[in-house]
């Protein structure tokens, strides 16, 4: 009906004051920059902590644990479960830490929805000689392809080339401790001896850094059937599988689930990790309370000054009041003066967090614990921005109706009278 | 032998604030259409809080009201504004426009929210109004940019512009020169004569009321006859 009207009228109230408007804007703009600029800077820090351990970590890990055999030969005696049956000096039993069936476990695994992916493993222990010296050391067999693809393992390499695990014969990649240990550059060969006393030459063609000294001190990778050859073990010898799922969330229910199904054991990573669990979520908690914090200031910030503007503009309120604009009219006025403020201060606010968190983003940032941060990491999720122009849409039709409410109730004459 | 357009019964007002003050005592009095009446009194007698009363823009009084044979509800804001836009002009003492406008479209506001014309046959109708007052050649100024006595000529324009049944002014001229206040009168006069306009005006200008056809004169909250 008269929306054009009073339309048109918002606009040229808007316009005629524009060093007004621009200062509320102003206003607005800056709130929201900073509640973008802040929640995506404490986001990308809290997701750059918890990819140091989501990013290498599985969800759920199948292997065969070291533990006594729950069924102990006596049982097969009392089958009535009557009575208790007191046994001591169980040992555990070891044999045999491959996974039976791998292949077909793997091969379930593939058509599994549920499942991103997942990477065999195998790990064992060696001794790294170096002269005289041997070095107590570990290498995993891995499949640098599916690795890299699940686990980030490239991003860790930082010289050489993962690829060229798969490609060169009895080739490894050692940690950056353990290199310098071994005075061992790219080509060089080096030597292990297995636990079980053979000993073996590989090819150095990397070096990784995990950020995690310990690490780095005694780990290294091979592939698979290097490092199935270095144990004599037939090329179906899997000691872990590593799942990453779709939904993490999922994990702990589909780990019983699997340890039932495949007869292996399962751990999750929410089990493994839990102490990453808490960390997380009190992680994520405070970045909830500043940026709910900031949105309040913020708030109270666009609140302030929009009912500054609109009181000084009691008098026009009180001319169209007496020339019969209705209380109505009035409001919708102001809402529409207040909320194209907020429309537009908003999106130069998302504009300007966008570009302040830009910047950020190229500030260097080197830490010997992150070899692969090279600037300072940055969350640009969508929700911010739109939490962000939803939440100064509200806040500025908040302070448009407010006392545009007010001022639409009262008689003319009580503005005109106090002048 | 005339309608009567507007109508006022046992009007009581009271201040309240600070201390509860009767400022209007039992006001009766009504106007026919075409009359042109001055409100007259003392600073302080209650004729501008009574010509409020009458314009519907303030609702806190006891009596009856009536305009255009209509009683004029206090609750209904929507129907007062509806009242005030169609059927009453109204001239403040300090010309009331907004700054914001040009005189044209200060003058068209009201116009507009009728919604009676199309935005062309408004504008049209605002130059003629402009016209009669004299003053079409400022019509794309700035409201702030026209002289004291040149806003208060637009104001009579923007009262004009809904052919009202009466136009109420709060002393109009009490801000103007003796030249100017000279031809705001000659603009009510010639609108009352010419184009049988209602007028009511407030003003404790005796020459001005002297010129008018009646004189409502106000002592301390009453009609003294």
């Amino acid at each position: 009906m008269s929306k054009q009207l009073l339309t048109s009228i918002a606009k040229a109230l808007l316009i005629a004051r524009w060093k007004q408007t621009l200062v509320a804007a102003i206003g607005v703009t800056f709130s929201i920059t900073m509640f973008i600029t802040l929640l995506s800077f404490m986001s990308g820090l809290n997701d750059l902590l918890d990819g140091l351990i989501l990013n290498r970590t599985a969800h759920i890990r199948m292997f065969n644990d070291i533990k006594p055999n729950e069924n102990q030969p006596i049982k097969l005696a009392h089958k009535d479960n009557e009575g208790h049956d007191f046994i001591e000096s169980i040992k555990s039993d070891g044999n045999r830490l491959a996974i039976y069936n791998s292949g077909a476990i793997m091969e379930s695994l593939q058509k599994d929805n549920r499942v991103l992916g997942y990477s065999p493993k195998i790990s064992t222990q060696v001794f790294f000689n170096d002269g005289n010296i041997d070095i107590n050391g570990s290498i995993f067999g891995i499949e640098p392809i599916q690795e890299t693809k699940l686990f980030h393992f490239d991003e860790y390499v930082t010289s050489g080339n993962s690829a060229d695990l798969s490609k060169i014969n009895n080739s490894i990649i050692l940690g950056k401790g353990l290199a310098t240990k071994l005075l061992a550059n790219i080509g060089d060969a080096i030597q292990v001896t297995t636990s079980k006393g053979e000993r073996f030459q590989l090819k150095v063609v990397g070096v990784f850094q995990s950020g995690i000294k310990d690490f780095d001190n005694v780990q290294s990778y091979a592939s698979i059937k290097t490092v199935q050859k270095i144990m004599a073990q037939p090329n179906n010898y899997i000691t872990d599988i590593q799942v990453k799922l779709k939904d993490i969330k999922m994990a702990p229910t589909m780990a019983k689930e699997y340890q039932k199904l495949y007869e292996t054991d399962a751990e999750d990573i929410q089990t493994a990790n839990s102490q990453f669990e808490t960390g997380s979520s009190i992680r994520t908690l405070i970045s909830y309370s500043v940026g709910i914090t900031l949105l309040i200031v913020a708030g109270f910030g666009i609140y302030n000054i929009l009912n500054m503007m609109i009181f000084e503009k009691m008098d026009s309120i009180a001319i169209l009041k007496a020339t019969g604009f209705s209380g109505q009219d009035v409001k919708r006025i102001f809402i529409y003066i207040a909320v194209s403020i907020g429309i537009f201060g908003g999106l130069v606010g998302l504009l300007l967090g966008f570009g302040l968190t830009s910047i950020i983003d190229q500030i260097p940032f080197n830490t010997a614990a992150l070899p692969t941060i090279k600037t300072y990491p940055i969350n640009y999720n969508p929700k911010f921005y739109m939490i962000g122009i939803v939440f100064s849409l509200i806040t500025t039709y908040l302070a448009g109706w407010f006392p545009a409410r007010k001022a639409s109730k009262i008689d003319p004459v009580i503005i005109i009278r106090g002048k | 032998m005339s309608e009567i357009i507007l109508e006022a019964k046992n009007i009581n007002k009271f201040f309240t604030d600070p201390i509860r003050i009767q400022v209007l005592n039992n006001i009766n009095f009504s106007i026919n259409k075409g009359e042109f009446v001055s409100l007259t009194g003392k600073s302080g007698c209650g004729k501008s809080t009574l010509l409020y009363i009458l314009s519907t823009m303030d609702t806190d009084y006891d009596g009856i009201l009536w305009i255009d044979q209509m009683e004029m509800p206090k609750k209904n804001e929507p129907l007062l504004a509806k009242v005030r836009n169609e059927k009453i002009g109204f001239v403040f003492q300090f010309h009331y426009l907004l700054n914001e406008f040009n005189v044209l479209n200060n003058v068209m506001l009201p116009g507009l929210k009728l919604k009676k014309y199309s935005t062309e046959e408004v504008e049209h109708k605002a130059m003629e109004k402009l016209k009669i007052l004299g003053i079409s050649h400022l019509a794309l100024k700035k409201a702030n940019q026209v002289s004291g006595g040149e806003k208060q000529r637009v104001a009579i324009a923007r009262a004009l512009i809904n052919d009202p049944l009466i136009i109420m002014g709060d002393e109009p001229t009490g801000n103007l020169d003796k030249k100017n206040s000279d031809l705001v009168f000659d603009i009510f006069n010639e609108l009352s004569s010419e184009y049988h306009q209602t007028l009511l005006i407030v003003t404790h200008d005796p020459s001005f009321a002297e010129r008018t056809h009646r004189i409502i004169h106000m002592v301390d909250g009453k009609i003294d006859n």
